[in-house]
């Protein structure tokens, strides 16, 4: 008994983990409660079983029951393509920041440190000061994060596409550099926006910078967002025992089997489409992308077998969590995810920064 | 004789105006085990990358497994050569049978890759620390763990960058005696420590930094007159039984 005490003292050598199996279950189950609870909590609750039943499109019971039922499909059309976005963005943000944290071998980098994300709120925030639609801004920041990728390929193609593997010193900073600039850049053209756009846009544009849900309004683009989140995730699965390789060095890879270039290009092509598609759904909805390859590591260890779904899930759970609370917690008024998914986000990843 | 593993013919490594090696013809057979021996800055290091197929040689062909560098894929070069440096890149917290499992990439972890990987842990004496984080090792455990990733990758050829730079005593002549075991394999080892390296080497090549190099059998290499001309300092040679130490003109065991 006293060895075990002294045990528990004595801070443990020995990596604990979750099993990823078990882990990944529980992620997966907390994700479907977040959704469940995002289509029912709001200025207007529906309780789970009318959901049921609307969404199954049967109304079972008597006319005070049908009137109900109405009113719940009528919610549910709102409800549903926000939540299906919010999921989505989530998963694609998670996915991105253990990407690119695994890639730079860097706990500092989110999905927004390579300036894909400045790209696209720089033309975003462009489009809104010229008063275009919602689909046109969308549209905007999907092009700005393309160019945004495009200037990072060209500027750092000699780290992304040169063959030489003994490069590898210093490799990861010179793109990491890059990005940085990029996103300075990108930065100092939205203060420009900002500063040039009339007063009327100006909260429209805060709201986008922040991270907004508002938007996500039309279905088939949620399930498109959905089925990209999917294809990207099972393409970036494909290549985590190549990453578990990379995180100890470009040149030590390559000497264990690893074809480095091709896969550091793939992966950064991933990292780059999920950010775009994230930030042009939601804007710049921030911190997600930063804790949850954090938490993910800390609960699962550092295999991108199980970090890469597991930062995935969990990004999409903060986030679908974070807009429930963003539109219903000061009802009617309607706050931006963005800053919820920090408010929520913080004390959690202090608190696991405080555990031995 | 079985035919070399690796072959250099016209092998040239500069670094920019400096010439270190010139014009290398160089053969390793399976079951050989090489010293790679050298100042400082002779162009061991590089060597070793351009055979590991990392870096390109400035002239010269170098062939591995029976076809030139060049031509494999990645995946084919892990089943020929294994590289161990002694500069480690360690990110984030993994334990340390998961980064020996990892190194045997190439061979699409199979049913009994995790014993293989336990027995190469315990080959290097390093089966206590399976579960441990890789991060908190000392530096001599976080070697013996790198050479025993190199054992589970399972290559016809050994490149190994300073193996015993962080070893003790002990640990020096376990890793030295577990490696001279498995004559089914090649090795190249950069190292400083001459004596210890003697007792192992069947061959040595010995670098001079200016392009000049000499190769061949160890009894013929390791003598104080080549070791001299190498390093361009005194060195003595002690007869101890069966083994042979080298001391500098300081006294000091090379």
């Amino acid at each position: 008994m006293s060895s075990r005490q002294r045990d528990r003292r004595a801070p443990s050598r020995e990596l604990a983990h979750f099993a990823p199996a078990p882990a990944l279950a529980v992620l997966l189950l907390a994700c479907l409660c977040a959704f469940v609870a995002a289509l029912c909590i709001g200025s207007v609750a529906i309780d789970p079983g009318t959901l049921l039943s609307s969404m199954t499109g049967m109304s079972l019971g008597t006319g005070a029951d049908a009137g109900q039922s109405a009113l719940a499909s009528t919610l549910l059309a709102l409800r549903l393509p926000r939540a299906v976005t919010a999921m989505a963005v989530g998963g694609l943000l998670g996915l991105s920041g253990a990407l690119l944290q695994s890639l730079l071998r860097n706990g500092l980098a989110d999905p927004y440190v390579l300036g894909i994300s400045g790209g696209a709120s720089c033309a975003a925030l462009a489009a809104i000061a010229l008063g275009l639609g919602a689909g046109s801004i969308a549209a905007c920041s999907a092009v700005g994060a393309f160019c945004a990728l495009f200037a990072l390929f060209v500027l750092a193609r000699r780290e992304l596409f040169a063959r030489d593997a003994a490069l590898d010193q210093g490799r990861d900073s010179a793109i990491l550099l890059t990005g940085v600039m990029i996103a300075s850049l990108c930065a100092a053209g939205m203060s420009l926006v900002l500063a040039l756009a009339p007063d009327g846009r100006l909260r429209t544009m805060v709201f986008w910078l922040l991270g907004d849900l508002a938007g996500a309004v039309h279905l088939d683009i949620a399930l498109g967002a959905m089925a990209c989140w999917a294809i990207l995730a099972a393409v970036a699965a494909r290549d985590a025992r190549a990453l578990n390789l990379m995180l100890g060095g470009d040149l030590q890879a390559f000497t264990q089997g690893v074809a480095t270039t091709r896969v550091r290009r793939r992966l950064i092509a991933i990292t780059a489409i999920a950010t775009g598609t994230a930030v042009s759904l939601a804007g710049a909805v921030g911190f997600v992308g930063f804790v949850a390859p954090h938490l993910a590591r800390r609960a699962l260890g550092a295999d991108q077998r199980a970090m890469l779904p597991a930062a995935s899930l969990l990004g999409a759970f903060l986030v679908t969590l974070a807009d429930t609370l963003a539109r219903s917690i000061a009802a009617p008024l309607q706050l931006p995810v963005g800053a919820l998914t920090a408010i929520i986000g913080v004390p959690v990843f202090l608190w696991q920064l405080q555990r031995p | 004789m079985s035919d070399p593993i690796l072959s250099c013919r016209g092998v040239a490594v500069r670094f920019g105006e400096r010439i270190l090696i010139e014009a290398l013809d160089w053969e390793v057979r399976p079951g050989e085990r090489w010293l790679l021996a050298g100042p400082n800055g002779a162009g061991k290091s590089s060597l070793l990358l351009v055979l590991a197929g990392a870096r390109r040689a400035d002239a010269g062909t170098v062939r591995l497994g029976g076809a030139q560098l060049a031509s494999w894929n990645a995946a084919h070069l892990a089943s020929l050569r294994a590289l161990v440096t002694d500069r480690w890149v360690d990110p984030f917290a993994v334990p340390v049978r998961k980064v020996v499992e990892a190194a045997r990439f190439r061979l699409d972890e199979t049913r009994d890759g995790g014993v293989r990987a336990g027995s190469c842990l315990e080959e290097m004496d390093c089966a206590a620390l399976a579960q441990r984080d890789v991060r908190r090792l000392s530096r001599g455990e976080r070697q013996r763990v790198a050479l025993a990733a190199a054992l589970a990758q399972e290559a016809s050829l050994l490149l190994l960058d300073e193996p015993l730079s962080h070893q003790d005593p002990r640990h020096q002549s376990l890793v030295l005696e577990r490696l001279a075991r498995k004559n089914h394999f090649a090795c190249i080892a950069a190292m400083h420590n001459i004596s210890a390296a003697a007792g192992f080497a069947t061959h040595a090549l010995l670098l001079a930094g200016d392009g000049s190099w000499h190769a061949g059998p160890s009894s013929e290499m390791l003598t104080t007159v080549m070791l001299e001309k190498i390093f361009g300092t005194r060195i003595t040679q002690i007869e101890m039984g069966v083994h042979r130490v080298f001391v500098s003109a300081s006294g000091a065991p090379v």
